[in-house]
């Protein structure tokens, strides 16, 4: 008899991986999606449940055929790869969910179940690294989750997204081949890649020049990968011109896994066991961080196009990750972690309103949509819901992440001003383009010549119903995404005591 | 039902009054301004059904849910929020059946859309007025803010929504940039955000950051209106005047006030205050405001405008006898929010009558129309002697114990400031109330009026009549509020 | 310090640094994509480097002979990963920029822009 139970870690990467060759032998219409939407809803419930057991006490570690670390594979759940998990799962079930009117209209239908085939391998890559404990996994795991979602980026009808993807693939590689590097001269110093072992076995080779050099390449690695400034420019054009709903799942999830395994990469073993690092990491990445929410903020007020703009906004909000992470403290690191949940919820849900303006409007400029506050009236209400969330007023989500990160930055004294007052700054450009479009679609008038627009199918009005009202949820009731966070936040910095 | 049930109904009642607006408004609109009103009354029951609980010393509360470790959704009743409650339940009740007559009279557009926003706007206020802490009432604050924005942009065309835009914009501004760090900073320093009578912050912050911090709340505190965040206001009169109305006496300006001083009283603490020399800038900007406003005021030819002015002046009453941190001073504070309200609201549904019923909206139209529209004119007489402070209005109430307040300080910056401010009031208003009695029509009028609908003249009269009734039947609110400050009337 | 005894080390930097020049100073996309293969290649001969031990021999054990000496066997598996890894990628690229080239008849990044401008 086969306890299914214990295998959950590993079943969450295998099902959905099994299922895409699946997928693509199946045909008849609709089938792939309906198919995809079950391996993806399968990985969301064990994600759900493998939660629940965490905030019950429960830990999960798991060997692959039974060989025991260091030298067997080990796959590890704890409360941060558990949020993370919710996060790509959840994001993955309800695109999917709403994805099958949008991707008909962009997708062949002859092509489509090579299209689910690819979201299922990128959803089992993405999980797959939340889950991996050795390094080398995590760079295979990434790598799958990279190779299709550049398949899954390029698969709409815009020919503009194949320079794109290209740019991508070439920015995406390289990173991935840094963090390679880096993880081989880890492997030579300590001779294990293990991340548990690694941060043992780093303090007898702690300081010496490849472990500093490591830490470089994997930090540059994985910055590229998770769009930090200035490294993002493969960002926008990729999320623009991707079919709407990958841009959707896209942005809810996959730069913030790259983020966790530089978090994880970073304070698991890196900091503890470098002297200064702590204070090399601050050093280099809070400018980063700083100049991307500003830098990106703005060019989001200036950006006409939808997508783009919310892009931008995307390149702004890592950045407001790693301002909290660049703190080194307690409060910094969970106001990140709790941070990147409630943006996936925020900036998930506006693109999945995009999708459904971009199932009845032709072009996504700001011109276009004028008016569309009352053709579309759920869409847009949905719209201002989630754009409430992203600016951070109180009762949504968004508004928590930002308490807690001024909460971090006024207990630093002097530079903790300065922070703050940059955070407030780039909150009310957020309120700028957010309302444009809030102000053009309630307020302006329908272009001239337009053909009767009427609302989005109903599948698509439901989903961006629960996403928006999820931001309302989470923003009052915040058990989950707090008590997983100040967990993670302890297993992060245990270590830095 | 307990109390904290009550607590909770009065504020979830307008947000399910709302939707059933919302409703009701695509079935039939008698209908729907039926629900408005059942809902206003049904509002103004629950909210005055709290009262003998405080008259009697208790302190209902009711705590809903943490939303962050340590930071509470809580709702605490004392006397100061009892007060701006009723008067916000109550004026909406009489703002309603004005709104009736207005929207009906000028065939607006988008009826359902108002009266919801407005069901909405209320619910918001009641949360203010309940707040047992800082993050609750910055929670309500800021849904108070995007509430009235479809109500400052009703009209809808470019000039409103260009207007709008600054409104919210200054608003959320204010909040986002200045309020928000306040109270995140008070949480830090002092470990919670409960309004304590006292306040919290006694020994856990001295010198310029006492100052430092209570200049980040009174500014980030936009909707008081003091100088130089009062953009807004005049601003967001392209709004309907039942939403001016609402903004100027029901609940968004008083929203502000409420803020500032309970910010000043249970946050602070006026002793602490009063020890702390680094505060005393608050009586010089809010003096500033007050004399630059009504200034401003006296050049203005657009009535409403005029109103809006007159209305950051006042506002800045409030908050310098607040600031003035005598017990005397804190009863003018709280007793001028009320006798404002009154005269205030009446003068802007005056100015909403002249509107409907002449279309005319600057002063230099006004000439006798006193005899045409004699009960509009007789409240707004009424109102503006309000606003100067002449018994028997309710205006003169609250001078009084400004006065008192400002005597007991040895204040003399506030002593003459009040007095100064009187005859700049007397100077715009006077000449205007003899203008539309006294004054001959110029030419033939372009319409021949009479007076405006019966719903707003009815509105009117009972604002009025408040008015008068607060000189005399003071004695309540005196009760209420002097608690607050040990005192006993 | 042993500059020489090194070389195969600054093999590596060599070769990382030409695909990496490549990547980025080329503007026909093939020669982008060879730059990315030599990158990943240099990568490659990093992990096999360290894999090899003085006098060591391939990781097979043979029966009955003692005190074998092998090379670590760990990195060589870890490459054929990469290597597979780094196939696929160029397999994809190569796809992409045929692609393109469909679209927008020219492999030139400068020229692709021009189109995209209009």
């Amino acid at each position: 008899m086969i306890n299914w139970a214990e295998h959950l870690p590993a079943l969450q990467v295998v099902v959905p991986m099994l299922c895409a060759p699946l997928v693509v032998l199946l045909h008849p219409r609709g089938f792939a999606w309906a198919a995809a939407t079950l391996a993806s809803l399968f990985a969301f419930v064990i994600s759900i449940s493998l939660a629940a057991g965490l905030l019950r006490g429960q830990t999960y570690q798991y060997n692959m055929g039974s060989w025991a670390p260091p030298f067997g594979i080990e796959l590890r759940v704890d409360a941060f790869s558990a949020l993370m998990l919710l996060i790509v799962t959840g994001a993955s079930t309800i695109t999917l969910f709403a994805a099958r009117q949008s991707i008909d209209q962009q997708i062949e239908e002859e092509r489509q179940p090579l299209f689910y085939a690819a979201w299922l391998l990128a959803l089992s890559g993405l999980v797959g690294i939340l889950v991996a404990a050795d390094a080398f996994n995590i760079f295979v795991f990434m790598e799958i989750a990279a190779l299709s979602s550049y398949v899954l980026v390029a698969g709409g009808p815009d020919k503009r997204a194949l320079p794109a993807v290209f740019k991508y693939l070439i920015m995406g590689t390289i990173g991935a081949t840094f963090y390679l590097i880096g993880i081989g001269m880890i492997y030579l110093m300590t001779g294990t890649l293990n991340l548990a072992d690694m941060e043992l076995k780093i303090h007898e080779v702690a300081d010496q020049k490849p472990v500093l050099a490591a830490a470089g390449f994997i930090t540059i690695g994985l910055a590229l990968k998770a769009a930090v400034f200035p490294l993002h420019i493969w960002l926008p054009n990729a999320y623009t011109y991707a079919p709407h709903m990958v841009t959707a799942f896209l942005a809810a999830c996959s730069t913030k896994v790259s983020l966790y395994v530089l978090l994880r990469l970073d304070f698991f073993v890196f900091q503890a066991n470098l002297s200064e690092h702590d204070i090399q990491f601050s050093y280099f990445l809070m400018p980063l961080a700083v100049l991307a929410m500003l830098v990106a903020s703005v060019s989001a007020m200036f950006e006409q196009n939808l997508k783009r703009m919310f892009a931008y906004s995307s390149v702004a909000q890592v950045g407001y990750i790693m301002l909290g992470a660049s703190l080194v403290n307690q409060a910094g690191l969970t106001a990140s972690i709790i941070h990147m949940f409630n943006h996936a919820l925020a900036k998930g849900a506006l693109f999945l309103v995009v999708a459904s303006l971009a199932m009845r409007f032709s072009r996504l400029r700001l011109c276009d949509i004028s008016g569309a506050g009352r053709q579309m009236p759920w869409t847009m209400a949905a719209f201002v819901v989630a754009g409430l969330s992203l600016i951070g007023v109180p009762g949504t989500a968004g508004f928590i992440s930002k308490w807690y990160f001024i909460s971090a930055v006024l207990s630093e004294g002097a530079i903790g001003v300065a922070l703050a007052i940059i955070i407030v700054a780039s909150s009310l450009m957020a309120v700028v383009y957010v309302w444009r479009v809030v102000e053009t679609a309630y307020f302006g008038v329908p272009q001239v010549g337009a053909i009767k627009i009427s609302e989005a199918p109903f599948s698509i009005i439901i989903v961006i119903w629960i996403a928006a009202l999820a931001n309302v949820y989470f923003g009052l009731v915040t058990d989950v995404p707090v008590m997983l966070g100040t967990m993670a936040t302890e297993a992060l910095m245990g270590h830095l005591r | 039902m307990n109390a904290g049930d009550t607590i909770l109904t009065a504020v979830a009642l307008p947000l399910a009054g709302a939707v059933a607006i919302a409703f009701a408004g695509r079935i039939n609109k008698n209908l729907r301004e039926g629900v408005t009103l059942v809902t206003a009354a049904a509002l103004a029951w629950t909210v005055a059904s709290l009262v003998p609980l405080i008259y009697a010393g208790a302190r209902p509360a009711i705590s809903i849910t943490e939303v962050v470790p340590g930071i509470e959704l809580a709702f605490k009743v004392e006397p100061l929020g009892m007060l701006f409650a009723c008067l916000a339940s109550g004026l909406w009740i009489i703002n309603s059946i004005y709104s009736i007559g207005y929207m009906r009279g000028n065939a607006e557009q988008n009826q359902t859309r108002f009266y919801t926003c407005f069901a909405i706007a209320l619910a918001a206020t009641m949360g203010i007025a309940f707040s047992a802490n800082l993050f609750t009432l910055f929670i309500f604050y800021e849904v108070l803010t995007l509430s009235t924005y479809p109500l400052v942009a009703h009209k809808g065309d470019e000039k409103t929504v260009r207007s709008a835009r600054v409104y919210l914009g200054i608003l959320l501004t204010t909040s986002i940039g200045l309020l928000l760090p306040a109270i995140v900073w008070t949480y830090i320093v002092a470990g919670s955000g409960d309004f304590t009578p006292g306040g919290i912050l006694a020994g856990k912050l001295e010198g310029p950051a006492v100052g430092l911090l209570l200049g980040l709340f009174v500014f980030g505190v936009g909707k008081a209106a003091i100088m130089p965040v009062h953009r807004w206001l005049p601003a967001a009169m392209v709004a309907p005047t039942p939403v001016s109305a609402l903004l100027h006496a029901v609940a968004v300006v008083k929203a502000g006030v409420f803020t500032v001083t309970k910010v000043i009283i249970y946050v602070f603490g006026i002793d602490f205050l009063f020890a702390e020399p680094s505060s005393s800038w608050l009586v010089y900007v809010t003096a500033f405001t007050i004399i630059a406003a009504s200034i401003v005021a006296l050049r203005q030819s657009n009535l409403k405008r005029l109103l809006a002015y007159s209305t950051i002046a006042q506002l800045s009453y409030v908050v310098m006898s607040a600031a003035v941190l005598k017990p005397f001073a804190e009863i003018g504070a709280m007793t001028h929010m009320v006798a404002h309200a009154f005269g205030k609201i009446t003068l802007f549904f005056a100015a909403g009558a002249i509107y409907t019923a002449a279309k005319k909206t600057e002063i230099h139209q006004l000439h006798g129309i006193g005899r045409r529209m004699p009960w509009t004119m007789a409240a707004f007489t009424i109102g503006a002697l309000s606003m100067i402070g002449v018994p028997p209005t309710g205006g003169f109430v609250s001078k009084w114990f400004i006065l008192a307040g400002a005597f007991q300080a040895e204040n003399y910056l506030v002593l003459a400031t009040i007095i100064l401010s009187t005859v700049l009031n007397a100077a715009y208003f006077l000449p205007i109330i003899f203008m539309v009695w006294f004054a001959r029509e110029k030419s033939s009028p372009d319409i021949n009026h009479g007076e405006a609908p019966l719903a707003m003249v009815l509105a009117l009269t009972i604002t009025a009549g408040l008015t008068i009734g607060f000189f005399f039947f003071n004695g309540p609110v005196l009760e209420l509020v002097g608690p607050i400050v040990g005192m006993k009337p | 310090m042993e500059l020489l005894g090194l070389y195969h080390y600054w093999v590596f930097a060599v070769l990382l640094m030409i695909g990496f020049y490549a990547v980025m100073a080329k503007l026909n996309l093939i020669k982008k994509l060879i730059g990315l293969s030599m990158f990943q290649a240099a990568v490659f001969l990093l992990y096999i480097t360290m894999s090899k031990v003085d006098g060591g021999t391939a990781p097979i054990i043979q029966n009955g002979a003692e005190n074998q000496l092998f090379s670590n066997p760990l990195p060589q598996v870890l490459i054929l990963t990469a290597i597979v890894v780094g196939i696929s990628t160029t397999a994809l690229g190569l796809g992409i920029v045929v692609r393109i080239k469909e679209e927008y008849g020219s492999i030139e990044e400068h020229e692709i822009l021009e189109v995209d401008r209009q």
